[in-house]
């Protein structure tokens, strides 16, 4: 290992200025490469089980030497700080996807600690190497291996792990969790590496390993002096203007201050004291004793989320034990109604909504429809589109937590109680549905840092056990706990977006980007199952243990991942701000005549109160039968049990009201407006690109005129004239929004705008498959003549 | 209980109404008086006000009872003891008479149950009204888009009941019920049915009574030789011939077709001939660059013993030879391949790709009239009155509405394809070639050609593509007809307008009409104001003076362009767009099919924020010359160009945030 060992000493010795000011004496270095070594031969053989000779031998002294050789250098990708190369095989075919000829481009084909990376034997085009929006820790080609979700074999055979030895299939095809699709072929590399790569890939991507092991503890010792440096005190100042962390009694406290909260906050647990699964911090209601924290060890506590205008306020908790004694259940009841006078409404989400084992399942049929091997395939599931989606039932488990949530809003904003939900973890469906239906109340969430802070609140402290759910290590215990609740929590908030737009300020870009970021092993944000187990392990990952945990970026830190052009993305250019001069922030949405309200839909199902069309309705009722009426009187109990007719009514009330960007939020429930998250499920695949079209041709039309306000604001400013408007706040956005997209002309960009850049686009419809299909569909036999003649994405390499 | 088709009967005749396309109108008239008007919300400019009216009125259509500035307007009556002349006068558009008022109807709303009101008909609409909630309730009907209607009368408790359902072909059913306490009521059902069905009672279309003056008139929107021009024709190889100037070569085609040059008058007359009710193959587009062109044909008379046709050959050959950038013709059957075999045994067919050389034919699979109009009858099924949650996919996917209009995408796509990749000819024909022809004919120039993707380009292929060349409106859509059941009806236009609409949503800037556009069309190839989508042909059109007793829908477009302007739109101008045939993309056109569910209505419109913008834009550009003209005209004078700076902010603060 001498040379490996020269190399890291000279990072290491880069880095020196930075470690000595935290840390004195040359022996520290001595220990600090120990780590680095440690680590690297650790992860050598990762998964103690499996510590076969042969896997050791992937980072052998001749490749890591081979690797310093220019030659070779070119064909790596550049490696981020602590990644190492594990193995790599040359001369390994990638497919261009949905190729039926088979075509692809060679090169080098890597494993390293963080990645499955493709290094093209081609030069880079500059179209490539313009690409917008990059990210910066991996490339198109490359894979992070907690993205990778399965890999397939020849005869597209699941890949389990635990393999024989010497044997490698010639196509590897791996499916990743940003739904991205990969086809190598390995038969034209040397039999060695072939094997080598393969089960490299397969052992790093697949098997067990420990949380130790994974990108970000190698990622953020190599960085972390540098960025502790620019931290410190500046941090501080800058943090009133970043997301909320809801690490500490001060965030706490402030958040049920600005809802005007009336409850106590707890730090108690700030060492984990009372239980390691509880926030280091949180609050519960005024009732509930130090006694109770202690005894419980904080089982079964209601947990405050947030607080209604009306004084009422939503809790979660997880259900409480049987064995404990029944008392504790009412008596914690008791402290959330006393919290103000409200009675109290319990909700059990176990009831009523999917199981997280429900939810992946859901899940990973609907996936399918979108990890696409090849344009037949991809053709043939086109016919059974709508079917399908029904069937997988994915949309569905979408609506009931959207229909949970606003059955939450109901109870706080309509009758004015207290809510109590619960599940049996309460680190769930919780999670979605609390906060759910902040977003739905309260425009502050709505904003991008508010939502970031929502998130923080309810998921990172809140303890979703984001490693177990998203299943990080592979352990096998763990297989059935892997869950995507928190990509479930994104669709949902997708769908609010989508009917609401002008009402966020984060653009569907950004809650793609965030639902890939849960598979970028770099962020302390999603590694971790809670506060308690990311503090212990970030101190016990630490090289400074005495000192101070080990400082990893949060997501939040979005500079980590894209420069400042390619974040312009992730803001609305038609969100509307919050009007300045509205001083009643939060007054209430009462309906002007709740008479209305009761109306809908009851008239049938229970004598009605309004006598003046009783006898009627009671005549009508006999005459052309109940049934015959039912379906046309659109009974929601009878006709879709699903959605109750409470939740219709309050829909239909509160849409009756002018819509007001910054007050309540409703969804729209109905089948047609539960919509597929396209731009995330449909990026990657080529033959439903719209070139030319999609949203962004809007998005810069948009940038476009707000580009052109600024310009003539400009010029008014310079004549010395000031004008009010609502829309000052849109301008500075603009400016850069206009500078991503005025690059090019929208004509050029396509659908999948951002995600996939315009290179080797002839302007030619993906027709011939198609068409063969709808004949192949309709019995009639296909033309293939005809079909060869016109062309089509076969002849795009 | 008996149910019973109703049929006609004698009216009295009573005072007047107007219809909602002159509600926008007509509001924005007393925009004035609404200056003072509480609105629920916070005050928004009159530009904001306008729009909020225009949506109401006209996208989120007849029940309006729910939408918030309806509401608003009525308060603002009440308040003012207006009560009276607002509430009991139905509005009626110049022309439109009240024919029979019955009072204490019942209208069985589905989304918000019974409510009870008057109910009136004209000879253009029928007009409910109900003052017993807060907010007036109010369903309005043109008797144009009612298919048919349905009553059914029983005696309970010794009264008799009348339910009457009607049936509409813009995807409503909407049901009433009243007693029929003596002979006063049961005419309604009669003068309803006798307006309803104008064609079928020896009554006129309600366009030959309208009265509506406009500024713009909407006939001279279409000038075929000048369109002809604008696509660089007549030129050496095509010509505008007027051949058919009095109809006589054929009956359905317009009076001036570009035809080839060089074919001579008696091999014209043999090709005549042998096309299907003498479509013979004409120019409907030219490519500017490669002279490709598209051509639209029915189908030739083959018949089970394969008789060809000489002067047909080389008629396809000229029109292949006219572009010299190709040397092969390509003709696109949109039939199925198998009905275009069994057409084939009755007597017509298609071309043999043996007896004309150089020429592939390709089938493009598209079902006929009957399947789409099945199709869509099951659609209605789907949106009408309820949609059901759960299975709301599956539903849609088993009516196959969006596969079909899929196949049609992919039809034209091809079709364009091969103009502008392949810079062939193409010939698209199907069995008489006034339906999926037109379909795919308009489809094709709509991607290739950036000008008809513009509000008046839009207007203009309608007139050529569908009107002009004969698409059979009046037997497709039953214009006055009562005869519902008649399996000439199918709705191919409405599945075009589908298809348009998809591709305005692929493409959301690319053009420049939007949604409403769309929909108002739909509204009015029903309603009979307008003398635009009336009748079968030209010939026709020109025998009952269409143009000089009726109005044009464009003139009443083209009067307020801006509210049928896509805010987004960007000219793509030289680029063809390729939508993206794949049902993943497709989506049912819920703001047209499902508008009358209530909860599908946008509280807002989607583009609000943007018009805003642009109405912020155009101020501040405004303000800015403005200035500048100040700045010129004294120079250098500063006091009054800082006098005039405090002004703007007054009319500048327009709120622009957004509250519906």
């Amino acid at each position: 290992m001498f040379d490996g060992r020269v190399l890291l000493k000279q990072v290491i010795l880069l880095f020196w200025p930075l470690i000595s000011t935290w840390v004195q004496g040359a022996e520290k270095i001595d220990s600090c490469q120990l780590q680095v070594l440690e680590m690297l031969s650790s992860l050598g053989s990762a998964g103690g089980k499996s510590a076969k000779p042969s896997f050791v031998s992937y980072v052998t002294p001749e490749e890591i030497k081979s690797e310093k050789e220019p030659s070779r250098k070119e064909k790596h990708p550049d490696l981020l700080p602590g990644e190492v190369v594990f193995c790599s095989a040359s001369t390994v075919l990638k497919y261009t996807q949905d190729d039926l000829s088979q075509r692809g481009v060679f090169g080098v084909l890597l494993c390293t600690n963080f990645r499955v990376s493709f290094v093209s034997d081609e030069e880079p085009t500059e179209e490539m190497v313009r690409t917008l929006f990059k990210n910066k820790l991996y490339g198109e080609n490359d894979i992070p291996l907690s993205c990778v979700d399965n890999i397939y074999g020849d005869k597209r055979k699941l890949i389990t792990g635990g393999l024989v030895k010497n044997k490698y299939p010639s196509k590897m095809i791996i499916h990743c969790k940003d739904l991205r699709v990969f086809q190598f072929s390995l038969s034209f590399s040397k039999e060695e590496d072939a094997k080598k790569i393969f089960q490299g890939i397969v052992h790093h991507c697949l098997e067990p390993k420990s949380l130790r092991c994974l990108f970000a503890f190698s990622y953020c010792e190599n960085t972390s002096p540098n960025r502790k440096c620019v931290g410190g005190l500046f941090t501080k100042l800058l943090r009133k203007k970043q997301t909320v962390m809801f690490d500490s009694v001060e965030d706490w406290t402030q958040d049920m201050k600005r809802t005007k909260g009336n409850c106590r906050v707890v730090s108690e647990n700030s060492n984990f004291e009372l239980s390691p699964k509880l926030p280091q911090y949180f609050i519960v209601p005024k009732n509930v004793s130090d006694e109770d924290l202690t005894k419980y060890q904080g089982k079964g506590l209601p947990m405050w989320c947030w607080s209604h205008h009306s004084g009422c306020a939503l809790f979660k908790t997880a259900s409480i034990p049987l064995v404990q004694e029944d008392n504790v259940c009412c008596r914690m009841l008791t402290a959330v109604a006393h919290n103000h006078l409200y009675s109290v409404k319990t909700e059990d989400l176990s009831d009523t909504l999917p199981t997280v084992q429900d939810i992946l399942l859901s899940y990973n049929k609907f996936k399918q429809f979108f990890l696409i091997d090849n344009t037949t395939e991809f053709w043939m599931s086109d016919m059974k589109w709508f079917s399908s989606l029904d069937n997988c039932g994915w949309l569905d488990i979408i609506r009931q937590c959207l229909q949970k949530a606003v059955e939450v809003v109901e109870s706080l904003e309509k009758e004015n109680t207290n809510v109590l939900i619960m599940e049996e973890g309460g680190s769930d469906l919780c999670c979605v549905v609390s906060s759910l239906v902040q977003l739905m109340l309260d425009p502050y969430y709505r904003t991008l840092l508010g939502f970031q802070s929502l998130v923080q609140k309810e998921w990172v402290a809140g303890g979703h056990a984001f490693l177990d759910r998203s299943n990080h290590l592979h352990l096998k215990d763990k297989v059935e706990s892997q869950s995507p609740v928190f990509l479930l929590f994104l669709e949902c908030v997708w769908q609010l977006q989508q009917q609401h737009g002008p009402a966020f300020q984060f653009s569907e870009t950004y809650l793609t980007v965030l639902s890939d970021s849960v598979h970028v092993p770099v962020f302390t944000t999603f590694l971790f199952n809670n506060d308690g187990h990311r503090d212990s392990l970030l101190r016990a990952e630490s090289p400074h243990t005495q000192r101070s945990p080990l400082n990893c970026p949060t997501v939040w830190d979005w500079s980590v991942q894209f420069d400042c052009k390619a974040q312009d993305l992730f803001t609305n250019p038609l969100y509307t701000e919050k009007p300045k001069q509205d001083t009643s922030v939060r007054k209430s949405y009462r309906p002007r005549h709740l008479r209305q309200l009761s109306l809908p839909s009851s008239a049938f199902k229970t004598p009605p109160k309004k006598g003046f069309f009783k006898d009627e309705a009671d005549n009508l009722k006999k005459i052309l039968g109940v049934k015959r009426l039912s379906r046309w009187m659109l009974s929601p109990s009878s006709d879709s049990p699903q959605t109750s007719s409470s939740v219709r009514e309050f829909y239909e009330a509160w849409q009756t009201k002018p819509l007001d960007y910054h007050g309540l939020l409703l969804p729209c429930l109905d089948g047609p407006s539960i919509r597929v998250w396209m731009q995330r499920y449909l990026r990657w695949i080529h033959d439903v690109q719209i070139l030319g079209g999609g949203p962004v041709a809007m998005l810069s039309k948009v940038s476009e005129i707000l580009g052109e306000v600024q310009e003539l604001q400009r010029q008014l400013d310079r004549h010395g004239c000031t004008l009010t408007s609502n829309h000052k706040g849109a301008r500075p956005r603009a400016k850069t929004a206009a500078a991503v997209i005025a690059a090019r002309s929208s004509v050029r960009l396509s659908s999948s705008f951002p995600f996939v850049t315009s290179r080797n686009w002839a302007f030619k419809p993906a027709i011939p498959t198609s068409l063969l299909q709808s004949l192949m569909v309709t019995g009639m036999p296909g033309n293939l003549a005809d079909r060869e003649d016109d062309g089509g994405p076969e002849s795009l390499v | 209980m008996e149910k019973h088709s109703v049929g006609g009967g004698d009216s009295p005749a009573l005072p007047g109404v107007p219809n909602r396309n002159n509600q926008p109108r007509a509001l924005a008239n007393s925009g004035s008086t609404q200056a003072s008007v509480e609105t629920l919300d916070s005050p928004t400019g009159s530009h904001v006000e306008w729009c909020k009216q225009l949506i109401a009125a006209t996208i989120s259509s007849q029940i309006s009872s729910v939408t918030p500035d309806t509401a608003s307007r009525d308060f603002k009556a009440l308040r003012d003891g207006t009560k009276q002349v607002q509430m009991d006068e139905v509005p009626l558009v110049p022309g439109e008479t009240i024919k029979a008022v019955a009072k204490d109807v019942m209208y069985i709303c589905p989304f918000t149950g019974l409510v009870t009101g008057t109910l009136t008909s004209t000879n253009y609409k029928l007009y409910f009204i109900s003052l017993e909630r807060d907010t007036p309730f109010i369903l309005d009907v043109n008797l144009g888009a009612i298919s048919r209607l349905e009553t059914i009368s029983v005696q309970s408790h010794g009264e008799n009941t009348q339910g009457m359902e009607i049936v509409c072909k813009d995807m409503r059913s909407p049901r009433f019920a009243y007693k029929k306490e003596d002979a006063s009521q049961p005419e309604i059902v009669e003068v309803l049915t006798k307006h309803t069905f104008p064609l079928s009672n020896g009554l006129p279309l309600f366009a030959f009574l309208y009265k509506e003056k406009f500024l713009v008139d909407g006939w001279k929107v279409y000038d075929p030789i000048s369109e002809y021009k604008r696509q660089g024709l007549p030129n050496e190889s095509w010509a505008i011939s007027k051949m058919n100037s009095s109809y006589e070569v054929c009956d359905t085609y317009p009076a001036l077709l570009v035809i080839p040059t060089s074919i001579k008058d008696d091999d014209l007359k043999r090709v005549v001939a042998f096309r299907a009710r003498h479509r013979i193959p004409v120019l409907s587009w030219i490519h500017p660059e490669s002279q490709a062109t598209i051509v639209r044909s029915s189908q030739p008379l083959v018949g089970p013993s394969d008789r060809r046709c000489k002067e047909d050959e080389r008629y396809l050959q000229t029109i292949m030879d006219a572009n010299a950038q190709s040397h092969k013709l390509t003709i696109f059957d949109a039939r199925q391949s198998s009905v275009a075999d069994n057409n084939k045994a009755k007597d017509g067919g298609y071309e043999s790709e043996s007896f004309y050389p150089n020429v592939e034919l390709n089938f493009l699979e598209i079902p006929n009239i009957h399947v789409m109009r099945e199709s869509l009858r099951k659609l209605k099924e789907v949106v009408y009155p309820s949609t059901d949650e759960a299975h709301w996919h599956s539903a849609v996917d088993q009516t196959h509405w969006l596969e079909y209009i899929r196949v049609l995408l992919a039809g034209a796509v091809r079709i364009a394809d091969k103009l502008e990749s392949g810079k062939t000819s193409v010939v698209v024909h199907c069995s008489d070639g006034w339906d999926r022809t037109a379909q795919l004919t308009s489809l094709a120039m709509l991607m290739l050609d950036s000008h008809y993707r513009t509000l008046r380009g839009f207007q203009v292929l309608l007139e050529k593509e569908w009107i002009s060349f004969g698409h059979k409106f009046a037997a497709r859509v039953g214009h006055g007809d009562e005869n519902h059941a008649n399996s000439e009806r199918s709705p191919l236009f409405i599945q075009f307008i589908d298809c348009v609409w998809q591709m305005t949503r692929q493409f959301p800037a690319a053009f420049e009409f939007n949604e409403l556009f769309l929909i108002t069309i739909l509204d009015h190839l029903y309603s009979c104001l307008f003398g635009t989508f009336l009748y079968n042909s030209e010939q026709e059109r020109v025998v009952n003076e269409v143009q000089t007793k009726t109005v044009s829908l464009w003139s009443y477009i083209n009067s307020q362009p801006e509210d049928f302007t896509n805010p987004f739109y960007v000219d793509y101008e030289h680029h063809v767009l390729y939508p993206l045939a794949s049902v993943r993309h497709l989506e049912l056109w819920t703001g047209y099919y499902v508008r009358w569910n209530p909860r599908m209505r946008p509280q807002m419109p989607v583009h609000q924020n943007l018009k805003e913008l642009l109405f912020l834009k155009a101020e501040l550009q405004r303000k800015v010359e403005e200035l500048q003209r100040e700045a010129s005209s004294s120079h250098g004078s500063l006091s009054s160009s800082s006098e005039h700076t405090s002004s703007p902010s007054h009319s500048g603060g327009t709120p622009l945030h957004t509250t519906v």
